[in-house]
């Protein structure tokens, strides 16, 4: 598949230091717009603020580029002024969970049709490493010296308790995988949401003594378990796994169509 | 309400009016007392025009949601009061950087905090033109009355679209709830400005570059222009720029858009009372006081000018030092410590002596406050 043609290739460099799950991210994204057959014009991609918001900026579509953790309310309101547009979100977990946190919710809730890709790299990346709400307990982080104290989220489990249509989850390794779950959820007519477990060897993986950047990402391999096969084990042996695959997928009414029908009935009257 | 166009109405309500008039079909926002009516209004009457109402979970969410109508080519409106506006300012900020049309209303109550739920101020003054961080452009006005705020809503919209700027419009409790007669223009007279658009080939298009008029082409998403819209100084590209040359050239358009088109911008009302030694400066529900005021010294012989500010950001100064020459005395009345007052200073260039009269208890300014004060100094 021809990537360029998706690409702004004068916008290379990248910022993404060598070993960044990102690009994979963006890869991957790349060939599910390409498998779906929506032309350039079609797409938009919406972001926040973090090293993989920055993902819109190299990419031939409508791209916006919000502020730290709105990426799905500036998406709302474009849907909803543009419901033919194809709106992908694209935010990292800090961006996603902890000051946008409301906003995913609600729009899961709201079960709008978008599809949003997490970055999950369990750590602020842009900022230098700071603690996010993905940071697993005891990890370390340059605002937690002494390890983290608190709980992480399970960004997945959140979105699909918030009532989203579709959720999944994947690793940069499984890239493949990781593709064909992104056209699931841009298939998904409703609120979709793919998390991604993408390392960030910069500002996580040398604090927390993880290896290379390969070896991160090879490590994916060993860490991952299969929805289904995850069915049968229990907490104990879930310990540090990720759990990888669809973990809902529901029909349920989108809230863009809702309101199509809200505006018919409100003139027929 | 096409047919019969004269009819009792509420302030917030003439903005959601004006509003639909002006060709606004998406508002996002979240309820705070005194601007609600504004989206329960909406909620009904947007979707009889084939437009969407949205209720955010927060207000950075609605101010977030509402840039993102407007990118996608739809007129787009959010209304708030003080806490909800002070959420709103990053988003602003954005709005201003990005320079994406969109109408913000701010139904003032006293404050800090959650203050006066249900009491009025004109608090926010300040907060309406240096709330986000950062030297941006933004355009403020403060309508008197119903009709009025009907008014100039549609010139929100228009300046917003035409200078592709946020347009704030500054309420208070008492504008935004009070009921008047009004006689709103029949539709097919109304004068609506959309946001130019580009006509040059993709290739050739750059979303941020600007010719004499200081002002770029706008297309929608979707459009097929495929352009990037970000929060970081950007080049005429639209694309982040360290360069220095370029960051200040791009700063300095966006903030002299508004120098550029002041004179257009500025809106002010004057009132010359004949051998006038005192005058006064007023905005907004004040002006409502000041009315009175200059009747009660009418009465007894003390001749008293209004000069009224209808746009208060930009700053109407040439006009206020004019008035400052023809007068002894200044009188800037208002339901804050003295916000204007100190602006008023500035204009006057020490042309006249000024004084406030001012009131942060949540009552409107009694007019006997004000002709007191203009006994006091005749
Ligand atoms: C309102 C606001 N607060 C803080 C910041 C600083 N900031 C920028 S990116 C970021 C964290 C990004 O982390 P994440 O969303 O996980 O993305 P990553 O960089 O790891 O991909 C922070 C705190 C900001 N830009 N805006
Ligand atoms: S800091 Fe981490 S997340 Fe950011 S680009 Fe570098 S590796 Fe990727």
């Amino acid at each position: 598949m021809d990537y360029f043609k998706y690409l702004r290739m004068d916008k290379f460099p990248h910022i993404w230091c060598p070993g960044c799950g990102d690009g994979i991210v963006l890869k991957a994204i790349l060939r599910s717009v390409e498998e779906m057959g929506w032309s350039k014009d079609a797409v938009a991609m919406v972001s926040g603020i973090g090293c993989s918001s920055r993902t819109p900026g190299y990419v031939d579509f409508n791209t916006l580029h919000t502020t730290h953790g709105r990426a799905l309310a500036f998406a709302t309101g474009l849907k909803m002024t543009r419901p033919k547009l194809n709106v992908i979100v694209v935010t990292g977990d800090g961006d996603a969970t902890a000051i946008g946190g409301n906003h995913l919710i609600h729009a899961a809730r709201r079960n709008i049709n978008l599809t949003v890709l997490v970055y999950n790299n369990n750590i602020y990346g842009m900022t230098g490493g700071q603690a996010s709400p993905t940071t697993f307990t005891g990890d370390f982080a340059t605002t937690a010296p002494y390890g983290a104290l608190e709980n992480p989220f399970d960004i997945a489990n959140l979105v699909v308790a918030a009532g989203a249509s579709y959720v999944a989850r994947s690793t940069v390794y499984h890239a493949n995988f990781l593709g064909k779950l992104i056209m699931q959820a841009m298939q998904k007519q409703g609120f979709s949401l793919v998390e991604v477990m993408a390392p960030c060897p910069t500002a996580y993986g040398k604090i927390n003594k993880k290896g290379t950047p390969s070896q991160m990402i090879t490590d994916q391999k060993k860490l991952a378990v299969r929805v289904e096969k995850a069915k049968n084990m229990t907490a104990e042996e879930l310990q540090g796994k990720i759990v990888i695959g669809k973990l809902v997928d529901r029909e349920m009414p989108e809230f863009v169509n809702n309101y199509e029908r809200v505006i018919a009935q409100a003139q027929r009257r | 309400m096409s047919e019969n166009r004269t009819l009792m109405m509420q302030g917030n309500v003439a903005v959601a009016e004006g509003a639909i008039d002006a060709g606004c079909r998406f508002f996002a926002g979240y309820p705070i007392t005194p601007s609600s009516e504004i989206a329960e209004h909406l909620s009904r009457r947007l979707p009889e025009m084939g437009g969407k109402f949205l209720q955010m979970e927060d207000e950075i969410g609605a101010m977030g949601a509402v840039i993102g109508g407007s990118l996608g080519g739809v007129k787009s409106l959010t209304a708030t009061s003080g806490p909800g506006f002070s959420l709103k300012q990053e988003n602003i900020g954005y709005a201003s950087i990005a320079e994406v049309p969109v109408v913000i209303i701010n139904v003032m109550r006293g404050g800090p905090s959650t203050g006066l739920p249900t009491l009025p101020s004109q608090g926010d003054v300040m907060q309406a033109r240096w709330g986000t961080h950062g030297d941006h452009p933004i355009i403020v006005l403060t309508p008197a009355g119903v009709r009025e705020t009907y008014d100039m809503t549609i010139r929100a919209f228009n300046m917003s679209e035409k200078y592709r700027v946020p347009v704030v419009i500054l309420l208070d409790e008492i504008i935004g709830h009070v009921y008047e007669k009004v006689t709103l223009p029949p539709p097919h007279t109304i004068e609506t400005i959309e946001r130019k658009k580009p006509d040059e080939p993709l290739e050739k298009f750059r979303a941020y570059r600007a010719d004499e008029s200081m002002i770029p082409p706008m297309p929608a998403f979707g459009d097929g222009y495929r352009f990037h819209v970000t929060g970081l100084v950007h080049d005429e590209t639209g694309f982040p720029t360290n360069n220095t040359q370029k960051i200040e050239e791009m700063l300095l358009r966006i903030n002299g858009k508004l120098d550029h088109y002041r004179d257009e911008i500025v809106e002010v009302e004057e009132h010359i009372e004949e051998g006038s030694q005192i005058g006064l400066v007023t905005y907004g529900s004040s002006a409502r006081s000041s009315r009175n005021a200059m009747r009660m010294a009418k009465e007894q012989g003390i001749p008293v000018s209004m000069l009224r500010l209808k746009t208060i950001w930009p700053f109407a100064t040439e006009e206020i030092l004019a008035f400052a020459k023809k007068h002894k005395y200044l009188i800037v009345p208002e339901l804050n410590l003295g916000q204007v007052k100190h602006e008023v200073e500035h204009a006057a260039a020490c042309h006249s002596e000024i004084f406030g009269v001012n009131k942060i208890s949540g009552d409107p300014i009694p007019p006997t406050d004000i002709f007191n004060k203009i006994k006091e100094l005749s």
